[in-house]
């Protein structure tokens, strides 16, 4: 990866809507190497940088269906397959006793992926990110909006982006070092 | 080995929800930290969150689908320990109404656990704000209707003794109402039954020191009920030969006082080092409220 001494410029805004105004008009402008950081979920400002689909529904759905088959087939292979057991001549395969635990995976390793997928799609842990080097992004988790243009965006120029994000009514214009 | 699955999953399950949605929480908990080790296990529990926005959007997913995930769980939990009485044969244990019953059950007790923590603390930290008049009634209302349908299996209960025909369900129910062990079924009936009636007044959902009285109430009639639903059908098993009493005796008040203790100790230590409510959540709230109002 090619390393600039500059990771981006960082835009900080007082309330959400200036910085979704903000957000959709750097959109529009072409920039699509960018993110927003707030203390709170805004609605609308992931799709306004160009983000719609999370991913998550679909790791959540592979977990449970993970959980599903693998739970009844725990059991299954236990009473059937590994350690049959005759009792009262009722079948091996007796599902319905299966059930309980069953769901139970099924719950279980959908919240695991669910967490994990999750984790593994924000890339978090993250013990180093550039934008902390920033003194003022503490605020980040307080009370500010920051809107990040990174440099490594094709139509980023240091001077044109700085007077672009100044003209959306931030309230200042930091540069974020690596 | 439902229960291993039950309990354990819950128990998982519950630990996840609860430390996703404190994960953006210890994330400002860190950047406000000015000391060195504060921040420093802070910042390890936030794992390096920067609020990102798309962070957030799956973060908003992720956390919807942990709490549909886990509100099923609380439904089937208490309908597996229901199933360790209802499939064993003793007397008073074996009844296809214990699931419903005890879900019933554990959301009435747990709502009543809530109201005997959330109304001190609200009190003491001055939290009038947040925990607010309207949640204590609503918390009244829920308890009201979960303890009719607890009621509803007490009464179900004395009926199918009767109504079955069966002896030995018959002598179960005679010795839980007028046996050795009456005074306590009588007192549950009146904690878990009778005293909850009075929530029907309005005034008394508004007003926090009965609600805290009757939830207090609640708690003691449901550890009573799990002692007459043991103890009682216990002791008189079908073979005299194997009736006998049972009263706790030191160390078991000992290990109940120190499962409190040990309750209470986590808990304090929790409010001490993290948010007791959710920031960000709260955040969110204030700002669309102030939207709202412009």
């Amino acid at each position: 990866m090619n390393r600039t001494p500059v990771y981006g410029l960082m835009a900080e805004f007082t309330n959400p809507e200036a910085l979704l105004a903000g957000a959709r008009r750097a959109y529009a402008e072409g920039f699509r190497r960018m993110d927003a950081f707030t203390p709170f979920p805004v609605e609308g400002l992931a799709e306004a940088i160009g983000f719609h689909k999370t991913g998550i529904p679909l790791i959540v759905l592979i977990g449970g269906i993970i959980g599903c088959v693998g739970g009844f087939y725990l059991q299954y292979w236990i009473s059937v397959i590994d350690y049959p057991i005759n009792v009262g001549g009722r079948p091996l395969n007796s599902w319905p006793s299966f059930i309980p635990v069953t769901f139970e995976l099924t719950v279980l390793i959908a919240a695991l992926f669910a967490l994990f997928g999750l984790l593994a799609l924000n890339r978090l842990p993250m013990p180093y990110h550039p934008v902390f080097n920033l003194e003022r992004f503490e605020l980040a988790s307080r009370n500010r909006f920051f809107l990040c243009i990174e440099a490594t965006d094709p139509k980023f120029d240091d001077e044109a982006t700085r007077r672009f994000l100044e003209s959306v009514k931030s309230q200042g214009v930091y540069q974020v070092e690596h | 080995m439902w229960d291993v699955f039950a309990v354990s999953t819950y128990f998982t399950v519950s630990l996840i929800f609860w430390y996703v949605g404190l994960i953006p929480d210890l994330a400002t908990l860190r950047d406000r930290a000015r000391k060195r080790f504060p921040r420093f296990a802070y910042g390890i529990l936030a794992m390096g969150w920067r609020g990102s926005a798309i962070h957030w959007h799956r973060y908003e997913m992720a956390y919807l689908l942990l709490a549909g995930l886990a509100t099923p769980l609380v439904v089937s939990v208490h309908t597996v320990v229901s199933f360790d009485f209802a499939v064993a044969l003793v007397p008073g244990w074996h009844s296809t109404i214990f699931p419903p019953y005890f879900v019933a059950g554990a959301i009435y007790s747990g709502f009543a656990m809530v109201l005997t923590l959330a109304i001190p603390l609200r009190k003491v930290y001055s939290l009038e704000d947040f925990i607010t008049l309207r949640h204590l009634r609503n918390m009244g209302e829920v308890m009201l209707a979960t303890g009719l349908i607890v009621a509803y299996g007490y009464v179900m209960e004395t009926f199918m003794a009767w109504y079955s025909g069966n002896l030995y369900e018959q002598y179960m129910m005679m010795n839980r109402m007028f046996g050795p062990y009456a005074y306590m079924y009588w007192v549950l009936i009146l904690f878990n039954l009778l005293v909850p009636q009075a929530l029907w007044i309005r005034g008394v959902r508004t007003n926090v020191p009965a609600l805290f009285a009757i939830a207090i109430c609640v708690n003691i009639g449901m550890w009573l009920e799990r002692y007459v639903i043991v103890v009682v059908s216990l002791s008189r098993d079908f073979m005299p030969s194997a009736w006998g009493m049972y009263s706790g005796t030191i160390w078991d008040y000992a290990v109940l006082a120190g499962s409190i203790g040990l309750f209470l100790a986590l808990m304090f230590l929790f409010i001490r080092i993290l948010p007791m409510i959710s920031i960000f959540e709260m955040r969110e709230l204030v700002h669309e409220a102030t939207v709202k109002s412009e």
